[in-house]
């Protein structure tokens, strides 16, 4: 009964009717069975216009009837007349619905600015996550969310899917905040993955890539990490893991891929930033994504997120010597750099890792491009060093803003130069 | 202009107001890095084309509101984890800039690259005489190791005499929880 009379409510709401001004919810106690039947009775009367919302079972037990406004005088006497008593319920059932209805718009009106994310703002592990849904939810037929494994402390490792459909399409790999306190490529990434589901069917470029490619954007690359620098040390870097005989924890991610591992770009003490690991791939981490991207097989980019120097790397890191496809990999990032520096004027450096910035092996671009991906690019975003990692929120919109048109160039790139 | 003693680099470099854009003075510089004994500071001897920008005004007003303190100014992580920096901690965060360039000078070499990470505590000390002091701890960052390095610096300022940095020195890493 109550089912219905709130549909019929819903349905007159929402076309602006008011069917149930003055009604009356009586609750009504029957002391013995002759007064029952009389209920019963009641309850029968079509021009009554009355319905139970609870039926009367038996005496003493109350029953629940709704009056509507043009009956209740009829009602009433009838009930008084019988000796049946009741009492009033429910004052004004059409208040009731209103209160309702304003109470529910309410919640959908948090609902959506919950969903309205604040992409000025860093944000924690649990709300990156909830956005990754509203994402997904926003965008069924575009982005989808997969989990690749575990990390040390068994976080799932998600990344988003940006598919348009086919099997197996070459893709391009993105992935930001391996390193955890870099806090401002996470805020990229999540902007980021915003913008590329955004203009889907708007921008000519992104269409193009979507149509014929899939992008997968792992943007909490290390939980563990990101998890502890909320928690408790924001300048925290490498995973969580535990190193067997010492009591410093984690091993960097960025020198812990098998390519050129244990060099002189690394460190092999578990107490350092750049320690390597105890062998390559040891971190659930990195192999989740060796996994992934072997499995994979058709990756043809991988753009890995760093900050911060303001920065566009490619291979090698591990050896001085230059990449066999080094000329191309310089002209494409020499156009990305112009690119970005003509959204505000920041200016970015490029070149190889070991050329640019430091000798550095076991890292992601390095395994990438020896595993047959050719266009492997890191980026250091901002600054230079006057916050260093704790960039300042207000700049996140404008390095993701400023970042887009390169990572365009790339990936455009990627698309128009097929292997 | 390199043997096995030392190195020396020549540097044309631009100085740019960190607090407007627009301000700039160029600079000449020579860096001489003493190769056979590292616990030398490099020397460093500058030329500046121009005149650095006049801050007196800012100087004084910092001076006497921090001179009027009834308590100790006391303060912790500027910038903040999400890079605030108030504007009351805003000449203090300054001021730990300028002091921590000396410290990073004191401990360079050719395969450093310090920045000032954050300032993890600052305290200031009440002095009889006109100084100001602030007893920092920070975090300074390495680029090439990455490594996070706590250091403890007693810093003397005035508005007139500039800043002193009395007493330096490196503290050991925390023990990760």
């Amino acid at each position: 009964m109550k089912v219905l009379l709130v549909f019929a409510a819903l349905v007159a709401a929402a076309r602006g009717e008011k069917l149930f001004v003055g009604d009356q919810v009586l609750r009504i106690t029957a002391s013995d069975e002759e007064q029952l039947t009389l209920l019963r009775v009641l309850g029968q009367q079509k021009e009554f216009q009355v319905d139970f919302w609870r039926h009367p079972t038996s005496p003493g037990h109350p029953a629940d009837l709704r009056v509507s406004f043009s009956s209740l005088q009829a009602v009433k006497t009838f009930l008084d007349s019988n000796s049946i008593s009741y009492s009033i319920m429910i004052e004004d059932v059409q208040e009731l619905l209103d209160e309702e209805k304003e109470t529910m718009a309410k919640s959908r009106r948090t609902l959506r600015s919950i969903s309205t994310f604040d992409f000025a703002s860093y944000h924690t592990i649990e709300e990156i996550y909830d956005w990754m849904d509203t994402l997904v939810e926003d965008h069924p037929n575009l982005v989808s969310k997969i989990q690749i494994g575990q990390s040390y402390e068994n976080r799932p490792l998600y990344v988003l899917q940006f598919s348009t459909g086919g099997r197996n399409r070459p893709a391009i790999w993105l992935d930001t905040g391996i390193h955890s306190r870099e806090w401002i490529t996470q805020a990229t990434g999540i902007w980021t993955a915003n913008k590329i589901a955004k203009e889907y069917g708007q921008d000519p470029s992104v269409t193009a890539i979507l149509d014929s490619m899939d992008i997968f954007f792992e943007i909490i690359t290390n939980p563990d990490g990101f998890a502890f620098t909320h928690s408790s040390n924001r300048l925290w870097r490498k995973t969580r893991s535990i190193n067997a005989g010492s009591d410093c924890i984690g091993v960097d991610p960025n020198r812990n891929w098998d390519a050129g591992f244990g060099g002189s770009g690394s460190s092999s003490n578990p107490c350092s930033e750049t320690y390597r690991g105890p062998h390559p791939h040891s971190e659930r981490e990195v192999k989740a994504i060796v996994d992934f991207i072997s499995g994979h097989g058709n990756v043809k980019s991988v753009i890995s997120i760093h900050s911060y120097a303001q920065m566009l790397l490619f291979p090698y890191g591990y050896k001085t010597a230059p990449a066999p496809h080094h000329q191309e990999l310089n002209e494409v990032a020499k156009k990305a750099v112009k690119d970005l520096a003509a959204v505000y004027g920041t200016k970015y450096t490029y070149g190889s890792i070991s050329d640019t910035i430091y000798v550095a092996d076991g890292t992601t671009i390095d395994w990438a491009y020896d595993n047959g991906v050719k266009y492997s690019f890191s980026f250091e975003l901002r600054d230079t060093g006057r916050y260093g990692f704790l960039l300042p929120s207000t700049q996140i919109i404008p390095t993701a803003t400023e970042t887009w048109p390169a990572l365009l160039d790339i990936m455009v790139h990627v698309l128009e130069h097929p292997y | 202009d390199s043997d096995n003693v030392s190195r020396k680099y020549h540097l044309e470099l631009v100085l740019e107001d960190v607090l407007d854009k627009d301000s700039t003075v160029n600079c000449a510089a020579e860096v001489l890095y003493h190769l056979g004994n590292k616990n030398i500071a490099p020397d460093v001897q500058f030329t500046l084309e121009g005149e650095l920008k006049d801050t007196a005004e800012a100087d004084n007003t910092f001076y006497n509101r921090i001179k009027s303190l009834e308590k100790e100014l006391v303060a912790e992580n500027i910038p903040d984890s999400h890079g605030n920096v108030s504007p009351e901690m805003q000449p203090i965060h300054l001021l730990a800039w300028v002091a921590s360039g000396y410290v990073i000078w004191q401990n360079s070499t050719e395969n450093t690259k310090f920045h000032l990470a954050q300032i993890k505590h600052v305290k200031q000390v009440k002095r009889s005489d006109e100084y100001l002091e602030f007893d920092y701890t920070i975090l300074l960052h390495e680029m090439v190791s990455q490594e996070i390095i706590p250091w403890q610096m007693t810093v003397l300022w005035h508005p007139q005499h500039g800043v002193q940095v009395a007493r330096d020195s490196r503290q050991p890493k925390h023990m990760p929880e």
